[in-house]
């Protein structure tokens, strides 16, 4: 008996190591998967699923503070708020369309001059990517002091050509535009990389018989280079229009909270930090990323769609 | 043989996805109560803990774990850390006036009372009344103060040489001189300008203009009139004598920043700040810079009085004797002066009783220190739950004054918003 038992064992643990073999074997898509799944059930969905909950109660001062279930309260007296909420919507939807419409136009520009090959290319190249290395909190403290209205650089650029001291960032109606005009500088290189990407990959021959057709330059780019690109152009806005709507970094580092004095910055993604981290609404300020969550969504499924129609 | 080797494969991924969180884990593992893990924000009176932290490790045979942050960054980190209810923070540096209510009520600050009253010698009967009542709540004593700060008047001794003034006495005198001084170069007065960053010293003057932010029975003050008289005061200072182009986001590096280029003749500020004006490696004007008491208004001369920094302890912390015993020795009499001297102004009356405890002083700075504890308030913002909100609803009329819009229109918008608030926080 005492020899019979590990001889049974090792027969039952061959056994049960097979049956495993054969049943990871069967499943390995999910297997492999798996990891990957976990990461992002914990990191995601977890986090969006939570943020949720909070939405629908009234937490406030501290998350493990007992709080009260109030339905879609917080989604109405945020979506009934024309003093930070609206406001907050339109700068975001302003800031993204604006900045991300500059970006691809010299974006694409840049990207048309640096396609054909010339001389000193790779130097061009490389100092055109420095914004994109920098850290944005970085890059707004030093165009916070660029643009400070009484000891910066761009008031003093301005009073040589004889142009009086703009307010830049402290102006109440300029303040928006000089974070757009920070976010143009800092990021339209990354859409210069993927255009150029695309543009590499084209064939020569459709511009080759355009010319042969006698098409101008202008032609040539809007009824061929352009079309050609299209799907190009929609990945690269899909990427950075995300980006741009959810931007943080550079509005924080050079408006700190709130925005500024007046909100002239506050972004949904400004406001609903402030909520969370200085009001500490907890309820309220998820309330606000999840419609935050619904827009960038919304967006991305739209911009997806029309991936998909050009690329047909 | 290929069975096998799914498994193998399956078994190194799954080894390494849990190396990889565990490597996101950090430093959760659990320390020995032997570590005591201490979060400090940036500050001249951390640099002095800093360098002393070694004799502490000493004496006691204890670790200490430090966590450096700037203020921002400090807060942030609280309210995710102390919201989870963890026990990875032992000794938290906390702002007892922005966020002690708060943090008290939500039960992150652990009870000190009978620690306090353990030790004679080291002796919490040597704190100043004001800082002990802003770091106790609801009778318990949930911190111990280590920095007080008041408002006091920074000034140009050559400017006002120059042109022939006296040091202000009253908001009078120094809006006259402000106005004698201010020239295109040289702006008459700076100072905070940022909604929220400018209340607390925007305080003084409701203060000394006989204003509060509440009354007596907790309602709303700010309405009144000489709230008002303080909001146009101020903003008019500044609108007129200003810089030009004064932005409205301004704290205080960037009005010192004005001040120490040489760019302004007044300036009211914290006092414990007033290295940043005397330090030539940091001021262009380090050697005509003079102190004053804050000019009295209509009321007097009140400036504010409180502790902007304190020590407490964790609730949820595994380890709170240890964080007590270093709390005890950052606080004790001999660390306090160490940190006087380097120009930390502390809370411990011997010390400030103590002539070296000024010794390294100016003078002039000295007299107004003693002059501001004396008749000072001990609060510089509302005192509420939830401070940032009920700063930025105050604060709004100090910013429209600044832009030349109605101060009197603007205070009251601001009355009944931050009297729904309080009504609200009930």
């Amino acid at each position: 008996m005492s020899v019979l038992t590990p001889a049974r064992t090792s027969g039952r643990t061959v056994n049960a190591q097979e049956n495993f073999s054969a049943w990871a074997n069967r499943h390995r898509k999910w297997l492999f998967a798996a990891p990957a799944m976990i990461f992002v059930g914990v990191l995601i969905i977890f986090p969006l699923a939570w943020t949720l909950y909070l939405s629908l109660t009234d937490s406030q001062g501290s998350v493990r503070a007992a709080s009260d279930f109030v339905g879609l309260e917080n989604y109405l007296t945020v979506l009934t708020d024309t003093e930070r909420f609206w406001p907050a919507v339109g700068r975001t939807l302003s800031f993204t369309l604006v900045a991300l419409g500059c970006e691809v136009i010299l974006g694409m520009g840049i990207a048309l001059l640096l396609w054909r090959p010339f001389r000193g290319e790779k130097w061009v190249r490389v100092a055109i990517l420095l914004p994109l290395v920098a850290t944005p909190v970085a890059v707004g403290m030093m165009w916070r002091l660029i643009f400070d209205p009484n000891i910066g650089f761009a008031n003093q650029l301005l009073g040589l050509v004889g142009i009086p001291p703009q307010p830049w960032l402290s102006g109440q109606d300029s303040a928006l535009p000089t974070t757009i005009f920070m976010d143009v500088w800092q990021w339209t290189p990354m859409v210069v990389l993927i255009l150029l990407a695309g543009l590499t990959s084209l064939s020569d021959e459709p511009d080759e018989a355009a010319r042969m057709d006698g098409a101008n330059a202008f032609q040539r780019f809007f009824y061929v280079t352009l079309p050609l690109m299209m799907p190009t152009v929609i990945v690269a806005i899909l990427l950075r229009g995300i980006d741009a709507l959810k931007t943080f970094d550079i509005l924080y580092a050079t408006k700190g909270k709130g925005g500024g004095s007046f909100h002239e910055v506050e972004t949904l993604n400004v406001y609903a930090y402030g909520l969370s981290f200085d009001y500490n609404q907890y309820g309220l300020s998820s309330a606000v990323l999840i419609l935050f969550f619904m827009i960038i969504v919304g967006t991305m499924w739209l911009l997806t769609m029309r991936k998909k129609a050009v690329s047909k | 043989m290929k069975r096998r080797s799914v498994v193998k494969y399956a078994a190194v991924a799954a080894a390494l996805s849990l190396g990889l969180t565990a490597c996101g884990g950090g430093s959760s593992e659990s320390k020995g109560s032997e570590t005591v893990r201490v979060t400090l924000a940036n500050h001249v009176w951390t640099e002095g803990i800093k360098a002393a932290i070694p004799e502490f490790e000493k004496s006691t045979g204890l670790k200490v774990e430090l966590t450096q942050l700037g203020e921002d960054q400090l807060s942030d980190q609280y309210n995710v850390k102390l919201n989870a209810g963890s026990d990875e923070i032992d000794v938290m540096m906390y702002r007892p006036l922005q966020e002690g209510k708060a943090f008290a009520r939500n039960g992150y600050l652990a009870d000190l009372t009978s620690k306090v009253a353990e030790d004679a010698d080291w002796n919490w009967k040597d704190y100043q009344d004001g800082p002990v009542k802003a770091t106790s709540y609801e009778d318990k004593v949930t911190g111990v103060p280590i920095i007080t700060e008041r408002e006091v008047l920074y000034y140009r001794k050559d400017l006002l040489k120059a042109a022939g003034i006296e040091v202000p006495k009253t908001m009078e005198e120094l809006e006259a001189a402000a106005k004698k001084i201010s020239s295109a170069d040289t702006a008459g007065f700076v100072a905070r300008t940022g909604k929220s960053a400018a209340v607390t010293q925007f305080s003084s003057f409701l203060y000394s203009f006989g204003g509060d932010f509440t009354d007596e029975s907790g309602k709303s003050a700010v309405g009144s009139d000489e709230a008002k008289k303080a909001y146009a005061f101020y903003g008019g200072l500044i609108k007129n004598y200003g810089p030009k182009n004064v932005s409205t986001d301004m704290s205080w590096p960037e009005a010192m920043a004005i001040f120490t280029q040489g760019k302004a003749a007044f300036y009211t500020e914290a006092d414990s700040l007033y290295k940043n004006a005397t330090d030539p490696a940091k001021s262009k004007v380090a050697d005509t810079v003079g102190f004053a008491p804050l000019p009295a208004g209509p009321a007097g001369s009140k400036p504010y009085n409180i502790p902007s920094w304190g020590l407490a302890v964790n609730e949820a912390s595994a380890n709170q004797d240890n964080a007590w015993k270093f709390i005890k020795w950052a606080t004790s009499k001999e660390r306090t002066l160490e940190a006087q001297k380097a120009g930390v102004p502390g809370p411990r009356a011997s010390v400030w009783s103590d002539p070296a405890g000024t010794s390294t002083y100016p003078k002039d700075l000295a007299a107004a220190i003693a002059v501001s504890a004396e008749n000072g308030v001990g609060h510089d913002r509302p005192q509420v739950l939830t401070v940032g909100k009920a700063r930025e609803i105050v604060g709004g009329p100090i910013v429209a004054s600044i832009t030349g819009a109605d101060a009197s229109a603007a205070a009251d918008t601001a009355h009944t918003a931050f009297q729904k608030f309080l009504d609200d926080e009930k």
